[in-house]
């Protein structure tokens, strides 16, 4: 019964998605006010029956209903209960239903906040996000049904591969869902603006805040991703340019770049038609992310979906909207009319150069991603794209732009001074000087690039921490003027100190890691000892014990630095009975910043283990780096600016009484 | 007898516990060769798995392949030499970074390329904007209000003064 109500909600969802996208734009095409007004009441009954239904499937997992395809294939009784939850969308049928869920979410928020557009631009845009909605729910009904039946219902399931039972996939693809699909908001305005033909600094203001949300959950998204399998596939790399990661970071980049190049709209009413495709273009991407992932023509480590079926329909959804939107641009972006002048060196200027180099970044990672499919379909000669292509391409492409960034804010509009900024950030560059010498110091003959890499990081930093400085006068003024200013200062101007700070944290850990790390590989028997940079662990003992839906053989390290016990490290490997499967954990002891790591390899029949063992330096930093730039965007979206444009909220406030 | 039960009892177990990447007794006792294989297997691709380095893989294909690099590592050969060798064997694919021929020239040139045509593109935007603009004066880039517009602008401003600002 439940499976069934989960199934026609879905159906209903499907049937007010198609009322919603078509209903409104008429309304706004004969500017008939009832039929624009039909949008948001729809969205939100919406977001009621997509709610329903995946309320219904999740009802299904926690109940253990193995009549329930999707439920027997993927669940089973003896799973913890967050893992049956986590399970609903550890699986094709299931995330795509989370998907919609989340697209739902969306146009019902900009039907609730949406309440002070313009009213055609408000029809127009829930129409248009209805036409996704309309895309996916009628994809899933059709050929991903997460409520298909059994005739002959088992006894029990066949439970979820043991690598996605982790807290890490509880929170990973809701997190990236919320990111592509948060750029669906930005999609739908642009390509609402191209309907009517106008676009404005009022249109940047709007949708600016939805942009910078999607790209907030899209960073928290990727850097769960990249923590989860660092300490989950227990080789200890945290990046790996497979397609599917690619897939996620190229929506990242092109947000990145529409977040910079929608503040130049909003502030400048410049770089409209860019800031229109670049909207167009990350949600695209977004697609594409979500096409390469599901139609399983890249089977990697993440693919769960392999069936071509699927793969023509998405396709199909993919070209009626990037084809569609492209050609509506190409058809209505002239009409556009240009604003805001301005000189090459200016903070204009260095936002496009952000936006030029963001772009070949993300067009880098998009053929390096294709390439090799687009030339086997073509000539059929089989060639790989690995890292390191992309650390060759990539790398020189990311470091202009971290040496640019502290630059950009220190710029005045208009016309700026490329040579006062550079005197403002002599100290910076002093530090990375000073930073850079001292690494090559310390660990001559070591890696050439490194110290380099590291000044820039340096470079990064310091220098969002000297727009700060400037921007509050401090050591200008007294003390507590400094202080005044801070806190009056626009928490968006706030917020882009915070995140590029962060940026340069990130690469901090990431040059760091990748040259200067240490790692053992060994073979090792109970009682023996291992050092590496100065930690001794000793290797105590083996034990099997028993998890809730596994068994486990631990083994358990001590480690000590100087003689005194720091810590106890209990590597293991679990072999779940229900798929006869087992996944390595690794353990993992920090220090600082820098992490210890080690991982089980085999286990000989004499008990010696093999083990791998990594000294980690500053590693935390790269995902810390990244929460930092989530929070220099929390900062940002909590700015009054971009809650302004709504005098409905103000209203309200006005009316409530004085106390 | 009991050597063989004693392999089988060994295959099982390396069943239900896959091997892990590189194996202790994969390693050279020389560190430099050593150091020159692990970079060498982070270049090379596990033909069998999906978008693994053989440094990464568990597959034995990965394995096989490791224990090859070495051979060729300690017979002598230089780098490029054991790539060159693979390549003979296994073709481009075996490469994770493509080399540089007709079929892999767009994909090495584009980045470079986008840039340059990008930049390009962009300033002569830039300035072609910024010359039009100051011929033909400022006005041409003011934006119509449409009736709608207008309307609630006079809206407002009617109502402006009985309302205390919005904060």
């Amino acid at each position: 019964m439940i499976a069934e109500i989960g199934h026609y909600a879905l159906v209903l969802a499907l049937a007010l998605a198609l009322i919603q996208a078509v209903v409104p734009l008429v309304g706004a095409r004969i500017k008939d006010p009832v039929m624009m007004s039909v949008a948001g009441p729809t969205a939100l009954a919406q977001l009621a029956f997509v709610g329903l239904s995946f309320a219904a499937l999740t009802t299904l997992y926690v109940i253990s209903d193995f009549s329930v395809v999707n439920v027997f294939e993927n669940s089973h009784s003896a799973k913890p209960l967050s893992y049956k939850i986590s399970g609903v969308w550890g699986n094709h049928e299931g995330s795509m239903l989370l998907w919609a869920l989340i697209l739902a979410l969306f146009g019902a928020l900009v039907a609730l906040f949406g309440r002070n557009l313009p009213p055609t631009l408000r029809a127009n845009v829930l129409a248009v996000q209805s036409f996704i909605a309309v895309a996916f729910e009628f994809f899933i009904l059709a050929t991903s049904n997460p409520f298909a039946r059994l005739a002959q219902p088992p006894f029990e399931g066949r439970d979820l591969n043991p690598v996605l039972q982790d807290i890490g996939l509880a929170v990973h693809p809701p997190l990236l869902y919320l990111g592509y699909v948060g750029f669906s908001i930005s999609f739908s305005f642009a390509v609402a603006a191209l309907i009517e033909g106008r676009i404005d600094a009022a249109w940047a203001r709007w949708v600016r805040p939805w942009t910078l949300a999607a790209w907030m959950f899209l960073t928290l998204g990727i850097a769960m991703g990249s923590y989860w399998a660092y300490y989950e596939l227990g080789w200890g790399g945290w990046w790996f340019w497979d397609p599917v990661e690619n897939a996620s970071l190229m929506p990242w980049i092109a947000g990145t770049a529409l977040l910079h190049s929608a503040l130049v709209m909003e502030k400048r009413n410049a770089l409209k038609v860019w800031t229109v495709l670049l909207a167009i273009l990350t949600f695209s991407l977004s697609l594409l992310g979500t096409f390469l992932v599901r139609s399983g023509v890249l089977t990697s480590v993440h693919t769960f979906a392999t069936d071509p079926t699927r793969g023509v329909f998405i396709l199909a959804i993919l070209i009626f909207f990037i084809g569609g939107s492209l050609a509506l641009y190409a058809w209505r972006a002239p009409s556009l009319k240009q604003g805001g002048l301005f000189a090459p060196i200016s903070r204009e200027g260095a936002l496009v150069l952000n936006n030029l180099l963001l772009t070949t970044a993300c067009a880098t990672v998009f053929v390096g991603t294709l390439y090799p499919l687009a030339l086997e379909a073509l000539t059929g000669d089989k060639i790989s794209v690995g890292p390191p292509f992309f650390n060759a391409t990539f790398g020189p492409l990311f470091l202009p732009l971290m040496i640019a960034m502290p630059f950009g804010p220190l710029l005045a509009w208009k016309r700026g001074d490329l040579l006062g900024a550079a005197q403002r950030l002599t100290l910076a560059f002093a530090v990375a000087l000073i930073a850079m010498a001292t690494v090559f110091a310390i660990e001559w003959g070591g890696p050439v690039l490194a110290p380099f890499l590291i000044g820039v990081a340096v470079f990064a930093m310091i220098g969002a921490l000297i727009d700060l400085k400037e921007r509050i006068q401090l050591f200008h003024q007294p003390f507590a003027v400094s202080l005044r200013r801070l806190v009056g200062l626009p928490r968006s101007a706030i917020g882009t100190a915070i995140a590029h700070f962060g940026l340069g944290v990130c690469l901090l850990g990431i040059a760091c890691e990748a040259n200067y790390g240490a790692e053992r590989i060994l073979s090792m028997k109970a009682g023996q000892t291992v050092s590496i940079r100065g930690y001794d662990l000793t290797f105590d003992n083996l034990v099997s014990r028993a998890g809730p839906n596994y068994r486990e053989l631990v083994a358990r390290f001590t480690v000590r630095s100087g003689g005194t016990t720091i810590g106890v490290l209990d590597p293991s490997k679990r072999t779940f009975q229900a798929r006869n499967s087992s996944t390595t954990e690794a353990a993992l002891l920090t220090r600082g910043f820098s992490q210890i790591y080690l991982s089980l390899g085999d286990v000989s029949d004499d008990g010696s283990v093999a083990i791998r063992l990594y000294h980690k330096p500053l590693v935390l930093l790269i995902w810390l780096g990244s929460v930092v730039m989530v929070f220099g965007g929390a900062m940002s979206l909590s700015d009054r600016r971009l809650r302004i444009g709504a005098p409905r909220v103000a209203r309200r406030r006005n009316l409530q009484p004085a106390e | 007898m009991r050597r063989l039960a004693l392999v089988i009892g060994a295959a099982l177990l390396l069943h239900a516990t896959p091997s892990r990447a590189v194996q202790p007794d994969e390693v050279l006792p020389d560190a430099m060769l050593e150091q020159r294989a692990r970079h060498l297997s982070r270049e090379l691709r596990c033909m069998v798995c999906q978008n693994q380095s053989i440094d990464d893989s568990d597959a034995p294909l990965a394995r096989d392949l490791r224990l090859l690099v070495r051979e060729r590592l300690k017979a002598g050969d230089s780098d490029q030499q054991v790539l060159d060798f693979l390549t003979v064997r296994y073709g481009d694919f075996v490469l994770l970074r493509p080399p540089l021929n007709w079929r892999t020239a767009l994909l090495w040139g584009m980045p470079l390329g986008t840039l340059i045509v990008g930049g390009v593109v962009a300033f002569i935007t830039v300035r072609r904007h910024r010359r039009n603009s100051s011929t033909e004066g400022s006005a041409n880039h003011a934006m119509p209000l449409t009736l709608d517009e207008e309307a609630r602008i006079a809206a407002l401003l009617q109502k402006a003064p009985d309302q205390p600002p919005a904060r």
